[in-house]
Order: structure tokens, then sequence, then C-alpha cells
């Protein structure tokens, strides 16, 4: 009888011990992001990104012990479906949260993060999006609030430009973008000549770049998402635009240099992040994601991948997976890249969910970014 | 009055592209009375088709090119004809409409899940650099379009007006039942009509990709736009398809560059409304009667 005993014991032990959750638990994190329409392109770097970081932090043991589970879902860049779909994969309780990169679906499904308490690191730029008071929502990359006043300041005093033509993406990253420059650039008093909307998923920039030519402006600010980036840089050097051409991250991004080639040339202006920072951590993840990929990552990729670490950071600050306590210590927080190389550059979050760090400004050189400056975190200055 | 000319030029360049694509909408109404909805994505594939060759065998584009003319004639010409229009044309017009929109979606789902959803980018055919004429600043690429797209068009009107082969097809096109009378193969002249747009198309793959992309959902806005030049041009006329395109092409950057860029399709669609209304065979189209 104790034989059987012993051996029934034996047998349920082992059936537990060959379980994937026995003594190997895991964390639910969910991706929801845009992997097809107007932003594959932002979406995939930034789901790859994500990716990558997950599978290190696997390789070296999870988080707390917990190796984690991703589920990646398309918004297709659509905000009603990136709603109804943070609805669905919310019912199934992730930890975390991350995505989408739009700001326009950051918008609608935020909401929905908010009400379930789920923690949430987005790619969104769009100024109001941690303006609404959601203590759940936290930046991955500088809000326009941050990055407009760098740029437009260096257009006034490093450019020394007096007017300037406005390409702008009529959707909530551009019409907030195009806002905030605005009235940093009027701050400084450069004068905006030519202030042209472009649809988002355009084909054809050439009626906008006429506009900026007819303007007579010093030089053009684009703002627009990757692939429109990338088109309007071909139109502007098939028509032979001149003047200095100037943006605020998205236009001097790798995948836009990769599509644009040439066109891309001599265009400069501010970045939050760029995988050619004279920043070594940043530099050894620029090898790793082309190692992975085959193709260099943009800030986006960076976005996703930071946004990981962020989670492993915290949580490892907090001992426990808890994610009311999670958002509770993303207020005021900050992180060293020493302790936390996966961050990749020291960061502080402020009580809105708001980042800070040092940012650059770069100009685009034989198909790369190169930094002309360091600029360092707005908290510092 | 320099931008103007400059905007004139650049529009008949997209013009001429959306021309191509019209023509064929135009080429298949009147051979078979099919609307191919799948138009825009015929543009897209030979563009995947090119990219695939020379990242997979390092080919020279104009290889690559030659090579992609020749699967788009078979693919979208022979086997969209035999395996679709053939087979579903029977059930009527609207039927094999509404199954072009199916391989539509099915066109850029296959390219999305087989290739990729990203954009990527494609090599230019001409050289992106303006040149200067008469103190007016034109697009090399701008100009080989046009040129490139005027042979094209050209070469087909010739085909068309000055071989037997070209004539048996606008005979079958103008009246099918005597063109069998007359002994005229009119189902292999359809054929030859299906090779001739795929062939459009990709010509019209190589201008464009250069500055749209190449991306699974490129041929969207080409496609309608194409749609509407040829309704706007005269569906059953391969010169008002020609003429819808550019007319298109250069109102809608005269449209962007002087009402907003907001308003560009608003107004060619405006324009779309205006021509149904008041002249619905089109600018250049003649009325036809059909028996019901």
């Amino acid at each position: 009888m104790n034989i059987v005993r012993i051996a029934t014991v034996a047998l349920a032990f082992a059936t537990l011990a060959s379980a994937p959750s026995f003594g190997q638990q895991t964390v639910r994190l969910t991706n929801v992001c845009e992997l097809s329409g107007p932003g594959t392109t932002a979406g995939t770097l930034w789901r790859n990104g994500v990716n990558l970081a997950i599978k290190e932090i696997n390789a070296q043991g999870g988080i707390l012990g917990r190796k984690i589970e991703i589920t990646t879902v398309d918004t297709q860049t659509k905000p009603d479906v990136a709603k109804s779909l943070a609805e669905k994969m919310l019912d199934e309780k992730p930890y975390v949260m991350l995505g989408p990169v739009f700001s326009g679906s950051v918008k609608v499904n935020m909401v929905v993060a908010e009400q379930a308490g789920i923690p949430q690191f987005m790619g969104g730029e769009a100024a109001d999006l941690t303006l609404q008071g959601n203590p759940f929502l936290f930046r991955t990359a500088f809000s326009q609030a941050t990055g407009m006043p760098k740029v437009a300041a260096w257009i006034a005093n490093g450019l020394k430009a007096k007017t300037i033509a406005l390409v702008w993406i009529n959707n909530d990253f551009g019409k907030g973008g195009r806002d905030a420059v605005k009235r940093e650039l009027a701050a400084r008093g450069v004068n905006v000549v030519a202030d042209i909307s472009t649809e988002p998923a355009a084909a054809d920039y050439a009626a906008a770049v006429v506009r900026a030519k007819q303007s007579g402006a010093d030089a053009l600010f684009a703002y627009l998402t990757e692939e429109e980036s990338a088109r309007l840089l071909i139109e502007l050097r098939k028509q032979g635009y001149d003047k200095p051409i100037v943006g605020e991250t998205t236009i001097m991004g790798q995948k836009v240099i990769e599509l644009a080639g040439g066109a891309a040339e001599g265009v400069r202006g501010h970045v939050g992040l760029t995988v050619d920072a004279p920043v070594p951590l940043i530099q050894a993840f620029a090898k790793r994601y082309l190692d992975e990929y085959k193709s260099a990552s943009d800030h986006n990729g960076m976005k996703g991948y930071t946004a990981v670490y962020f989670v492993k950071a915290v949580t490892e600050k907090l001992g426990k997976f808890d994610p009311k306590a999670f958002a509770a210590a993303m207020k005021g927080l900050k992180l060293s890249a020493k302790d936390h190389p996966g961050i990749l550059m020291d960061v502080s979050f402020d009580d809105k969910g708001d980042i800070d760090r040092e940012s650059f400004l770069v100009e685009v050189k034989n198909g790369k970014q190169t930094v002309i400056e360091v600029l360092p975190p707005l908290g510092k200055k | 009055m320099i931008d103007f000319v400059q905007l004139v030029v650049s529009g008949l360049a997209t013009g001429a592209i959306y021309a191509l694509v019209a023509i064929g909408f135009a080429l298949l109404w009147q051979t078979s009375n099919a609307v191919n909805f799948a138009q825009g994505e015929f543009v897209m594939l030979p563009a995947f088709v090119v990219l695939a060759l020379i990242k997979a065998f390092d080919l020279p584009l104009w290889l690559a090119a030659a090579i992609a003319l020749v699967v788009a004639v078979v693919i979208m010409g022979g086997l969209f004809k035999r395996a679709i229009v053939d087979a579903i044309l029977p059930q009527g017009a609207m039927t094999l409409a509404i199954a072009t929109i199916g391989l539509a979606v099915a066109m850029k789902n296959g390219v999305r899940a087989g290739y990729s959803a990203e954009a990527h980018p494609f090599p230019a055919l001409f050289p992106v650099e303006p040149i200067r004429i008469l103190g007016v600043g034109f697009s090399l690429a701008d100009i080989g379009a046009l040129v490139l797209a005027g042979v094209a068009i050209g070469g087909l009107s010739l085909f068309l007006a000055h071989t037997l082969a070209g004539r048996q097809m606008q005979a079958a096109a103008q009246n099918r039942d005597a063109a069998l009378s007359l002994g005229i193969d009119v189902d292999r002249m359809a054929l030859y009509t299906f090779g001739i747009n795929a062939a459009l198309a990709t010509v019209a793959a190589l201008l464009v990709t250069p500055s749209y992309l190449a991306k699974f959902d490129m041929g969207e806005s080409l496609g309608l736009y194409a749609f509407y030049a040829a309704i706007i041009g005269g569906f059953n006329r391969v010169l008002g398809a020609l003429w819808g395109g550019l007319i298109v092409g250069v109102l809608s950057n005269l449209a962007g560059a002087y009402l907003s860029a907001s308003y560009k399709d608003g107004f060619v669609l405006a324009l779309l409304i205006v021509v149904i209304l008041f002249r619905p065979e089109g600018l250049f189209g003649s009325s036809e009667e059909r028996k019901v």
C-alpha cells in the first residue's frame, strides 16, 4: 500500500514539475500596435523592439523569476480597432499593456486600460495624451511639448531662419505637433509663411512642395509619419528644393532614411532617440537589433525595447507583480542606465507620465544620422 | 507662373500613370464588359515581383522589370482571364466586379503575408535630380514618366490602328457578333487585351513605385484615381481614359496647390459627380445602347 502511495505522490509531483506553469510561472504582457495600414512601419519596428527585449529578458531568467509571455495584435492603424482590441486583450488581465504607437489610437484605447487599472506604455507623442489625468499611461518618447521647444529654439538660433513653411500630416499626431511647433516658433520670432496640411497615407506630394516653394520660406519644417515623410522627401528632391529641411524625430528616422535614400541627405532636426547616438548602450542595442532582424532600428524600435525594460526595472524595484502599485511607483521615478542597462539612457518620469532624458540634434549624412549636439534633459536645464 | 508650369508638368506625369491604368479599365470593358476593381493591385504586384527578383538574384532593374512584365502578362493577363473572368462573367458583369474586389483583397493580403506589410524603397527608373529648361525647374523623373507612358500609349495606339491583330481587337470590341461572323477569334482578341492591360500595369508600376514606395496597399488610391479617370474621360474609349487620366492628374495637382492638399481628393470627386450628372458617358466617351 505504501509503495502505491509513494508511487502516486511521485507521479503527481513529476506531472506538476513537467507542466510549464510549475516552477516556471509567466507574466503576461499584451502589445496592441500598428502592423498594417499607414502605421505599419512604426508599429513593426515597435513590435520588433518589444520582442527583442523580451527575448533578452527571458534568456536572463525573466522578471522576478517569471518568463514574459506576450500577445501581439494589429490595430490596422484604426483607432476603433485599437479600442476594441484593447478591450479584448484586457479581458485576459495582462500585467501591462504596450502600444499603440499612433497617438490617435492611444487616445481612444488609453481609457480602456485606465478603467481596467492596467499600466500602459505607449509610443504616441501627441502632447495632450498625458494631460488628461490618466494615472496608468506612460510615454516611451518625448511629448511634442518637450521636443518642439528644443527644435524651435534651434531653428531660431542655430539655423537663424526668420520664416518657415510647415508641412504636417492631418491626424492627431500631426495636428498636435503643428500646434506645438507653431506656438514655439512664434515665441521665438519665426514667422510661419505656409501652413500645409496633408492627408494620412497620401502618395503624391507635388502640390504640397510647390506651395512650400511658393512661400519663399527660409526653411521647411516637416512633421509627418514615416512613409509620408519619405514620400515628401523624394518629392522635395524631385522638385529641387534647396532650402534647409528640418524636422522632429520622424523625418530623420532610420526607416525614413532607408525609404527616401539620397533624398534624406542633409535633413536636420531634433530626435529624442536615435541608434546613431554616441551612447555605448544604444550602439550595442543597435547591433543586437540589426543581428536579430537584419535591418536597422529607428526610434520606434527603441521605444518598444525600452518599454519592456521599464516594466522589468519598475517591477524589480517593487518586488511584486501589482499593476496598481506599478502605476503609483512610476510617478516621479528616476532610473539609471547604469543599474538598468536595458533602458539605454538615464530617464525620469513626471507625475503625468511624461518622460525626460537627454536628446540629440542630428543631421542625415551618408545615409545615417550624425549627432551634431547632445541636449541635456529638460529637468537639468 | 513658373510654379503653375511645374504643377502642370508634374500633374501630367502623374496623370499619364493614371492613364496607363485607366486605359486598362477601358480595354477590359470594351472587349469583355469586365470592370476590374483589382486594377490598382495589378500595379502593386509587378512592383513586388521586381523587388523580389532584385533581392533574390541581385538582378539589374531592367532585367527584373522585363521578367516582371512576362510574369504579369501570364498571371494578370492569361490566368486572370481564363480562371476568373471566363468562369464568372457568364454570371453577369456585376458578379465579376464583386469578384475582382475580392481578388484585390486577396492580392493585398497575399503580398502582406508573403512578402511584407512594410513599405519598401524601389529603384528609380529615371534620375531624381531636377533640370532647368527656360528658367523653369522640371523633375527628370516626371519627364521620364511622361515620355515612357507616352511611348507605351503611343505604341498601343499604333498597334491597334496599324496591325491586323489590333484591328481585329477593335472589331471585336465594337461588335462581337459581327467580328465572329467575319471569322475573328474574338476570345483570342480578348486574351490579347488582358495581356496588354497587364503590361500597361507593369509600366505604371515601374513609374509610380519609386515615389509612392512599394507597399501592399499602394494600389488602393492608384486604382481609385484611375477608375475616376476612366469615368471622367469615357469608359468606352481608350482616348477618353487617356484624357481622363491627364485631367485628373493636372487638376488634382492644381487643387492641391491653390486650394488645399486636403481637398485634392474632394475636388476630383466633385468633378466626377459633375461629369456623371451632365455627361454620364464621359467627356470623350460616346453613348451606348444596350438591350436590357
